[in-house]
């Protein structure tokens, strides 16, 4: 469906000098190299985490998918389409959110825009009324249709936004940071939604986001890109396996001011009656570490927890100096 | 009054950041006082006075309009100032310990030197060196030469304390387009940026003079060409001294009132 | 075409939710140019003609101009503001959409209020029509007509070019306001009252020159322009959009390469 191979992109940016009227006539260029060598292959009805720290490739990849950009180098097809060779017949097949732009017209009523875009993807009037009403149950917008954009909260104005990156019903929808600035209660309905269109209408998703939530909520399968390269391709079940390297554990136990000393773990926090620990999974393993505990202190409660996903891929931005 | 001092340094500063701008500045100025001129001119066709106002001091007339555009235009405006109070953001300028006219007085005033001092000398330079026929003169002796300054620099502080009333005015309207449009067509047509004043007609030129508008560019141009005398240069200083006073009291005052209605307003 | 007047009608709707700042702003862009108007009757008062052109014709030439820069101004407005959309990056998002970019840039704005300088034009063409010593053949009413048709390509050629400018940069583009502000001021009068240069470069790069001096002096019967395939010659200024579009699209595939 997405097929990506050696996709490589590089931009010639320019150096700010200090005068600016020299710089209207000399201009230094530095070469970034937003993307290198980047290969991937997705399949009808994947979601994907796109994920990587700020300036990585993100969204340039995005944009070559969706064809607002050619890149150097490379193959990329999607459906069997190029999408830079013949792109309006490609964005037919795509829907794009970009997280905090709109593309709603701000004075007019939500239906206004959604007509609009029935004529600009020339739908016949069918299949226009089913893919609405579609969209209307399941993202609860019809109190929100007749209201004018400028006067919906930005969790409304979300949900409108993705009904509108839908209405031709694409095979394929990018979702470029689709829960930025969203509360809670939002955050759990776009999600919920994302999750619903994907398994009824087979609609593959790209999905770039900071918010780890979203990746462990909706995404299967995660690719990690820094410094425009591939760094990790898989799921997300496997990075944690592969990458956990530490994990909590916080134990309750009877009065008892011994200091506590066990093999390949960390003292966080220790008092009288409780101490938590950094067990590192390397030099050990969480039974030896409960055995341990058990015999140098008498134990009323005890709990083990993971490092939560933010902190993995922290590790291994760091790991990977991006 | 060091405190004003030192913003105006600031945001003249500030303002000459705005290079490549002033440089299309420069062009789109030179382009203007150009076809002017050659309209003018083609007006005048054999004639070389009209009226007292000779195809010399006419050149020289609009070539310092153009140099000078900023000191003299009412649709230089500076959105920041609009924003605040449509958003109702100026209860934060409520807070700092100064005279919020004088503060955005300092403030448009610097941005205009500013956008002058980028723009001007290269419009007078090249307009000294161009053919005969379109060639700006030089100023009439060093005494007119002298009002001429005094004369532009009062010119400008009364502008800008006309443009304080805009910004007030937006206190009411909350939307700086219709006042703006207002002021900047009725101000310029009465500053001779549309003919010259001396080629108005003389009921219009008596309207003229009892109004602020001629005082800003007007007078100093006229000045500097010889073609109002030096006596009646001393004179029209006078007039200006007098228009500047009554514009900042009044402007003050209704400011002062705006703000009042403004923090009513706002419980 | 259709999906032009939708994104007509949609603007229409949305600048209509403010009908005070409308009807204004209408009022407002009557009177801009109206006082150029006044400025210019005030002159002929006091010179009675312009290098041999009379009040009348000038009120013509002029209130062509005027229509033909309201009506681009009000359609095109699109190219005119579209810096802006290139840099907060709107764009991309017409190009993830299945129309030319060229049509959905027209569409993504329109300036009704425009409207006020479109009827000030008409007066004042009014005003130069009635009082030009013409005798009307249907042809030379149509030259009339071609003569606003023309203008109006050429204004939106204009516009078209200087938006393609902001895919290189976005810094110092008011320079186009000597094309476009400049065409509409200098085009009031007949392009030959200005010198040499400026004539050529008007006529010949940037067409005013057809929708200008040379079909004033067809209707007038002057010299060297009385024979009657000028009256068509207007039309050239439709012309004018071609390579403006041309270049656009040289933009877009630029921006495509690049990014912002």
């Amino acid at each position: 469906m997405i097929e990506i191979e050696n996709l490589s992109k590089a931009f010639q940016v320019a150096k700010r000098k200090k005068g600016a009227f020299v710089s209207l006539f000399s201009r230094e260029y530095e070469t970034i190299h937003a993307l290198k060598d980047i290969s991937f292959k997705m399949e009808p009805g994947e979601i994907v985490g796109y994920i990587g720290p700020n300036g990585a490739g993100k969204s340039t990849t995005i944009k070559i998918m969706s064809g607002i950009l050619v890149p150097n180098t490379g193959k990329c097809e999607i459906l069997g389409i190029t999408p830079w060779k013949s792109r309006i017949e490609h964005v037919r097949n795509i829907g794009v959110v970009f997280g905090q732009r709109t593309q709603l017209w701000w004075d007019v009523p939500v239906i206004d825009s959604f007509n609009l875009l029935r004529d600009i993807y020339k739908l016949s009037e069918v299949d226009y009324r089913r893919t609405l009403d579609q969209l209307v149950t399941y993202l609860d917008l019809a109190l929100l249709l007749n209201t004018p954009v400028r006067q919906l909260s930005l969790g409304q104005r979300m949900r409108c936004e993705i009904a509108a990156a839908l209405i031709h019903s694409p095979k394929i929808l990018f979702l470029d940071e689709p829960t930025i600035g969203l509360d809670a209660v939002s955050k759990i309905a776009v999600r919920n939604f994302i999750k619903k269109i994907n398994a009824e209408n087979q609609v593959t998703v790209v999905l770039t986001t900071h918010d780890m939530n979203d990746i462990e909520a909706l995404a299967g399968r995660i690719i990690l890109i820094g410094k425009g390269e591939k760094l990790y391709d898989g799921d997300l079940a496997n990075l944690r396996g592969n990458f956990i390297s530490h994990k909590r554990v916080t134990v309750d136990f009877v009065e008892n001011t011994a200091p506590l000393d066990i093999f390949g773990c960390e003292v966080l926090h220790a008092s009288g009656e409780r101490a938590v620990l950094l067990v590192d999974l390397v030099k050990t393993n969480v039974p030896s570490v409960i055995h341990e505990l058990t015999n140098q202190k008498s134990i009323i409660d005890i709990s083990v927890d993971s490092q939560p996903i933010e902190e993995i891929i922290v590790n291994l931005y760091r790991e990977y100096q991006i | 009054m060091r405190v004003y001092m030192s913003l105006l340094k600031l945001r003249i500063y500030h303002g000459l950041q705005y290079r490549v701008a002033a440089l299309a500045g420069i062009a789109t100025q030179f382009f203007w006082g150009t076809i002017m001129i050659m309209v003018f001119l083609a007006f005048y066709g054999e004639s070389t006075s009209v009226g007292g106002f000779t195809t010399t001091q006419l050149v020289t007339y609009i070539w310092l309009q153009q140099a000078f555009l900023s000191f003299i235009v009412l649709w230089l405006r500076d959105m920041e100032l609009f924003e605040l109070i449509r958003t109702g953001n100026i209860a934060y300028e409520l807070c700092r310990p100064l005279n919020i006219y004088g503060f955005w007085y300092t403030k448009l005033i610097a941005t205009r030197i500013a956008n002058a001092m980028l723009r001007c000398m290269p419009i007078l330079v090249v307009a000294m060196f161009i053919p005969e026929k379109y060639r700006m003169s030089v100023p009439d002796s060093t005494e007119s030469f002298m009002l001429f300054l005094v004369t532009l620099t009062l010119g400008l502080a009364i502008n800008v304390a006309i443009s304080m009333f805009i910004y007030i005015s937006v206190f009411v309207t909350l939307s700086p387009m219709g006042s703006l449009l207002i002021f900047s067509v009725i101000g310029e047509f009465f500053a001779g940026l549309i003919i010259p004043i001396p080629l108005m007609p003389e009921w219009l030129r008596n309207i003229v003079m009892v109004l602020p508008f001629r005082y800003v560019g007007d007078l100093p141009f006229r000045v500097y060409s010889g073609n109002i005398p030096l006596g009646e240069a001393f004179f029209g200083i006078a007039i200006q001294l007098v228009w500047l006073t009554v514009l900042i009291l009044f402007g003050r005052k209704l400011m002062q009132s705006a703000l009042k209605h403004l923090v009513v307003q706002g419980g | 075409m259709k999906i032009f007047f939708r994104y007509a009608k949609m603007w229409l709707k949305s600048q209509m939710v403010y009908k005070t700042s409308f009807i204004l702003l209408c009022i407002g862009q009557f009177f801009v140019p109206f006082f150029v108007f006044v400025g210019l009757y005030l002159m002929f008062d006091l010179f009675d003609s312009l290098s041999g052109w009379s009040f009348n014709e000038v009120a013509l030439l002029y209130g062509v101009i005027h229509m033909a820069f309201s009506i681009s101004e009000c359609v095109v407005r699109g190219f005119d503001s579209f810096s802006g959309m290139v840099r907060t990056g709107d764009f991309d998002r017409l190009l993830v959409r299945p129309l030319p970019t060229a049509l959905q840039v027209l569409g993504s704005k329109f300036e009704f209020t425009r409207i006020g300088r479109l009827l000030q034009g008409i007066i004042i063409f009014v005003i130069g029509i009635g009082g030009i010593d013409v005798e009307w053949t249907l042809l030379k009413m149509s030259t009339v007509a071609f003569m606003v048709i023309g203008a109006t390509f050429i204004m939106s050629g204009l516009f078209i070019i200087f938006a393609t400018f902001s895919f290189w940069t976005i810094e110092g583009l008011e320079i186009a306001n000597i094309f476009t502000d400049g065409g509409r001021e200098m085009t009031q009068y007949p392009l030959l009252i200005y010198a040499k240069p400026i004539q050529k470069f008007f006529t010949f790069i940037v067409p005013f020159g057809v929708v200008n001096y040379i079909p004033l002096m067809y209707l007038l019967d002057r010299g060297p322009y009385d024979h009657p395939v000028y009256a068509f010659i207007p039309l050239m200024g439709v012309l004018f959009i071609v390579p403006s579009l041309l270049f656009w699209n040289f933009g877009v595939k630029h921006y495509k390469s690049t990014g912002s």
